[in-house]
């Protein structure tokens, strides 16, 4: 089996799954008593949320190791991550808007935590564009790998200085120190989501990354031409 | 370490003669400076808003802008005639090279500062006499960190296609960071609140400027090689 049909399983496996979540969510999971149906976008907020932020992070480390090895396979795969990543930040900044409506009687206000997922969004697509301006693949590798470890660095760095205004975002429920504070029934749907965009992100890079090794029209392999 | 700075003084003094000599740059980046305050002028109303509450963010969206514009102006330098295969065929450390434009970005940076503050003063006539070597201090923390990294990135950009669009896109989520921190502390500065209000901000700013002047320190070699 070719990696672009091994991507295209892992995606299909992902997208059905993805429709369970969704099947469980709204049937199977009670409904939160102070924000009724809006909250079952926390299932698929979430787990793009915490995809948007490992794919910066596998961006940068994929840079590291590049500069290093100097393996052209790490810089398609920092490419692929980098891409779905935009899309995962999209995701996020899509549904939460959405959420922010019903919720907050806004769809957007200049909160911590919306203005680091904007400024990685923002950072995602300038690294793309520098990926597009290059046409010499090694350089191009270079520089997106420059671009991608800074780009990591920041990251905690835009955290703390939107950390430091008050946040009207709810806090973490999940991903904190002490025990997770929601029913089990929501949090076995929102742990089966965060697995099933684990595997949508495992089947999106794959295919991206087997486009990559597609030749383009000058004959020789294209990682990352946007 | 003698060496090493001799060497990037070398650099640094060259970038300045040839500024100091021709003075166009600085010339077009003072008028910049000027026009930007001239034009926040009549962007707001004076009735509706007082001017000390929009202080900060004048001064730091001017500041932001001009430091962006002259950083082009580096390395566009050295791709007259070759220059900068010049200057990596001499016997210069490639870390040298980058602190030697750091320098001579930082004093250009400054010089237009040096003018844009009293501008500032003078235009919207805000009281900064008691308040004038904190502030000074914060410019020179939030500019230290700009310049680190535009330095870097406009040795990557300098290659690509649409070089000074690139710039921009690409530094403006970095210049987030630093920018929150010093529009908070000169506001905090401005309406006469103690240092002691702003160490979460100033450390957010040392710690940027200590991790991005490491960082591009580093990865400098990997822009400018063939």
């Amino acid at each position: 089996m070719s990696l672009t049909q091994k991507g295209r399983w892992i995606t299909l496996v992902a997208l059905v799954s993805l429709a369970a979540v969704y099947v469980r969510a709204l049937a199977f999971t009670p409904l939160e008593r102070l924000q009724g149906p809006a909250q079952k976008i926390f299932y698929l907020h979430v787990p793009a949320a915490i995809w948007t932020e490992a794919a910066m992070i596998l961006v940068g480390l994929a840079g590291i190791f590049y500069l290093f090895l100097k393996d052209s396979r790490l810089d398609r795969f920092a490419a692929a991550s980098a891409e779905v990543g935009a899309v995962f930040a999209t995701i996020v900044l899509t549904t939460g808007p959405i959420w922010g409506k019903p919720i907050w009687g806004t769809w957007w206000t200049w909160d911590a935590r919306l203005t680091s997922t904007l400024l990685l969004f923002f950072l995602y697509v300038g690294y793309l564009l520098v990926r597009g301006a290059v046409r010499d693949p090694d350089l191009r590798a270079r520089y997106a790998a420059v671009l991608g470890i800074c780009g990591m660095c920041l990251v905690p760095f835009i955290h703390m200085s939107v950390y430091l205004f008050r946040t009207l975002h709810p806090q973490p429920i999940i991903l904190k120190p002490s025990a997770p504070s929601l029913p089990s029934s929501m949090l076995v749907t929102w742990l089966f989501s965060l697995a099933t965009f684990t595997l949508l992100y495992v089947g999106f890079v794959t295919q991206r990354y087997a486009l990559s090794l597609q030749p383009d029209a000058h004959g020789e392999g294209s990682p990352g031409h946007v | 370490m003698g060496e090493f700075l001799a060497q990037a003084w070398t650099v640094a003094r060259k970038d300045l003669v040839l500024e100091f000599r021709t003075r166009t740059a600085l010339v077009s980046a003072i008028v910049f400076t000027a026009l930007v305050l001239t034009v926040f002028n009549f962007g707001r109303d004076p009735t509706a808003v007082p001017t000390i509450d929009l202080a900060p963010t004048i001064l730091w969206v001017t500041f932001t802008f001009a430091a962006m514009l002259t950083l082009n102006r580096a390395f566009q330098l050295e791709l007259e005639n070759q220059a900068l295969e010049g200057l990596l065929v001499s016997p210069l450390s490639r870390t040298s090279l980058y602190w030697g434009k750091l320098i001579a970005n930082l004093v250009f940076v400054a010089v237009v500062e040096g003018v844009g503050l009293p501008l500032f003063v003078l235009f919207f006539d805000v009281p900064v006499g008691r308040v004038l070597v904190p502030l000074i201090g914060v410019i020179a923390l939030a500019t230290l960190g700009f310049v680190a990294v535009g330095t870097l990135f406009s040795a990557l950009v300098i290659r690509t296609r649409f070089a000074e669009l690139l710039l921009v896109v690409i530094l403006l989520p970095f210049l987030v960071p630093p920018l929150i921190g010093a529009v908070q502390v000169t506001a905090r500065l401005l309406g006469g609140r103690p240092l002691s209000e702003s160490v979460g901000y100033l450390k957010l700013l040392a710690a940027y400027d200590i991790v991005f002047i490491s960082l591009a320190s580093f990865l400098f070699r990997f822009t400018v090689d063939e």
